[in-house]
């Protein structure tokens, strides 16, 4: 079946093609996106109901593996000691994420010229700069300006209370003098923008119910929506069609009831995340591209970062806030620029964890062997449940392009679309980053009078930050998308999602890949009169 | 019968004493073990996805028992439960989530912690605002952002 052609069709509607949609809109030219998700209906989330800690391991795992909703696809991750975690609906892993707001550091743009490894970014931080205000005011972003060791930042809302875990953590950082400050995050702490304060529920992960952690579904895309853009769900788009002149035509996908459908579109915008994208591009083979879209360079799917989380955590005597508060409230940035001689190069952002609610720490602690099974269980359960503090280092992971995205040969889902194939493996460099984290973390926690010391190096489902896999640059022969977003084989095609990082940096990226979502829009927005040139 | 929907009596039995195992009743902490008819009833109506898994736990019990977990002595119920941690992999994995996460939701035992007996939203929790001195050291030690020149 054939569609009515559109000018811009975006295809995801999470982090980047809410903030793409929202921006574009302007132009006032006939916007479509698809995504292969629905609307989220907050009444369901997990912090609504008495068994809100047991989903995490089923319908809301962050894994698309567990929790197998028809909206998700699988993921061949079985080549990786890092799983994907992921979430498919409107407003994408915006749904599903901590909510942690760090920004890329101007140094991340420049790690060629300044240590070099890896590439300099085609763009600088100062270029994303206005993108980065922009975005904090669309998402509604709480926090303390005036951090020494982060990027300037003006969040419109005050910082989360510091509970009782940030004390403890804040007392054993300045003990040791080591750098400490409240996190930038997008949970709204005050009544803004049509979305109610936080009220500590705790289990932010997995979707507020209160709708003060921000996600898209309902930041961006109700503005987007009243400016004229057209969501449509439950449409899963298998490939992206070109003509003989090598430009978009529109794209192929399945409808809500699982009929394949043409969208005819002049551009074609992909933000389908550092995995999504590049199992799109693949897919899209012909006889005039057929390496996959967008490929002639070969680095579809290749130079994919995660981030290797470095978790230490530990048990006070003093109560902290498990479960009730966001999970995240302070960062360091004490270890984020290279220093060579910690033994590797680039550095790591840390989030602390303010604790766990008692399900998980039962389940976990028992895993970890620190929970008996018995008489002891309930003496040994009551010292952790309730006094959890936890150090998690973000390393930053650089590009190597054996680590990457395929089709799988054999995996599909359910439109019987080939599936991603993950093959992953942790640098040494990484790896003496995460030793190191350990070794600090470490530190931080007996600082704070923490026993029962637990490790998790790399957590395995820690794969949130899918990046790299569709690179930005300047050379064709080097990056996939060029310094404003624009693929450099097919002229009318755009990728806006955390695929084109150049490198990861050691933080969060959300904030930075819709700073760069926005800045490409308006790039575009500029060059509308030639557009293709 | 692994992969059933629902769990043999057999099962049901073994599930029982292994929960029990797992959490035991304390008088000292007044609270049920998760053999508790109610825990149990719980557990047995919230399997859902983990029936499967669930399930393989159980006949793997049950084959390193070779009887009824219930009609081992002590030291030999403890053995065959050393077995099943060490070699149950995901399904051993999942059952003692599952027993734990219906325990730790029970009533008398989040009183027993000191716990509401409420899900988190509409009413939430009240946080301390905390001091916020603590980040003067933190403003007087004060850095820069690296850059490229």
């Amino acid at each position: 079946m054939k569609n009515d052609p559109v000018d811009v069709l975006i295809i995801g509607a999470g982090a980047s093609g809410a903030a793409v949609a929202w921006s574009l809109a302007d132009t006032k030219m006939h916007i479509l996106c698809l995504d292969q998700g629905g609307w989220m209906n907050p009444a369901e989330y997990p912090s609504t109901g008495r068994d809100w800690e047991a989903k995490f391991f089923g319908e809301w795992s962050s894994s698309p593996n567990v929790r197998k909703r028809p909206e998700d696809y699988p993921i061949n991750d079985d080549n990786s000691p890092i799983k994907v975690v992921n979430y498919n609906a409107v407003g994408g892993s915006t749904v599903m994420y901590t909510a942690h707001w760090p920004r890329l550091h101007p140094s991340d743009f420049k790690v060629k010229t300044l240590d070099g490894v890896a590439d300099d970014w085609p763009i600088d931080y100062d270029a994303l700069t206005p993108f980065f205000e922009e975005n904090d005011r669309m998402m509604g972003t709480s926090g303390l300006s005036g951090d020494p060791l982060s990027p300037l930042s003006h969040p419109p809302m005050p910082p989360q209370p510091l509970g009782l875990s940030g004390p403890l953590i804040g007392k054993a950082m300045n003990k040791l003098g080591w750098h400490w400050w409240p996190s930038d995050t997008t949970v709204a702490t005050m009544d803004y923008e049509g979305r109610a304060r936080c009220i500590n529920l705790g289990h932010c992960t997995p979707a507020c119910a209160q709708g003060a952690k921000a996600s898209t579904d309902i930041t961006y895309w109700p503005h987007a929506i009243r400016a004229g853009v057209e969501v449509k769900t439950h449409c899963r788009v298998r490939e992206i069609l070109t003509n003989d002149e090598g430009m978009a035509t529109g794209v192929v996908y399945y409808d809500k009831d699982g009929v394949e459908q043409f969208q005819p579109a002049e551009v074609v915008i992909v933000a389908c995340n550092g995995v999504g994208t590049p199992r799109l591009l693949l897919n899209s083979v012909s006889g005039k591209f057929p390496n996959g879209l967008a490929n002639s360079s070969g680095l579809v799917g290749k130079n994919l970062m995660f981030h290797p989380y470095a978790q230490i955590y530990g048990y006070v005597a003093e109560p902290t806030d498990s479960n009730r508060a966001p999970p995240t409230c302070l960062w360091s940035k004490e270890w984020y620029d290279t220093d060579l001689s910690r033994g590797f190069v680039r550095g790591y952002g840390v989030q602390f964890v303010r604790g766990a609610g008692p399900v998980f720490e039962a389940v976990v602690s028992e895993q970890k062997g620190i929970l008996p099974w018995g008489k002891d269980h309930h003496r040994v359960f009551r010292k952790l449940n309730g006094h959890r503090l936890g150090f998690s280092a973000i390393c930053e992971d650089l590009p190597e392009e054996h680590n990457r995205v395929t089709l799988d040969p054999v995996l599909k889902d359910g439109h019987g679309i080939p599936a991603p194939r993950i093959d992953y493996t942790i640098s040494e460099n990484s790896r003496k980053m995460m030793d190191h984290a350990l070794a600090r973390g470490r530190e931080v926690l007996e600082a704070a009078g923490a026993t029962d010391l637990c490790v998790n190096s790399p957590i395995p489902w820690g794969g949130w930050h899918l990046l790299g896999t569709a690179r930005m640059g300047t050379d064709p022969e080097r990056s996939v998308v060029n310094e404003w977003g624009r693929s450099h084989d097919v002229k009318n095609l755009f990728i806006v999602d955390g695929s084109i990082f150049v490198t990861s940096g050691g933080v969060n990226p959300t904030s930075t890949i819709q700073a760069l979502a926005l800045y490409i829009a308006d790039q575009m927005k500029q060059r509308l009169a030639n557009l293709f040139d | 019968m692994s992969g059933s929907n629902e769990l043999t009596a057999a099962q049901r039995a073994d599930l029982r004493t292994v929960a029990a195992m797992i959490v035991p009743e304390s008088a000292e902490y007044r609270v049920p073990g998760a053999d508790d008819p109610a825990v149990q009833a719980d557990m047995l109506a919230t399997l859902g996805r983990d029936t499967a898994p669930v399930a393989q736990a159980l006949d793997l019990l049950a084959k390193l028992a070779g009887k009824p977990l219930a009609e081992l002595d002590d030291a030999k119920r403890d053995a065959v439960a050393e077995q099943f941690r060490a070699s149950g992999g995901a399904a051993a994995a999942t059952l003692v989530r599952v027993v734990l996460q219906c325990y730790y939701r029970d009533d008398r035992v989040l009183r027993s912690l000191g716990l509401e007996l409420r899900a988190p939203f509409p009413k939430g929790h009240v946080l301390q605002d905390g001091d916020w001195s603590l980040l003067d050291p933190v403003r007087a030690r004060g850095g820069t952002l690296r850059r490229a020149t």
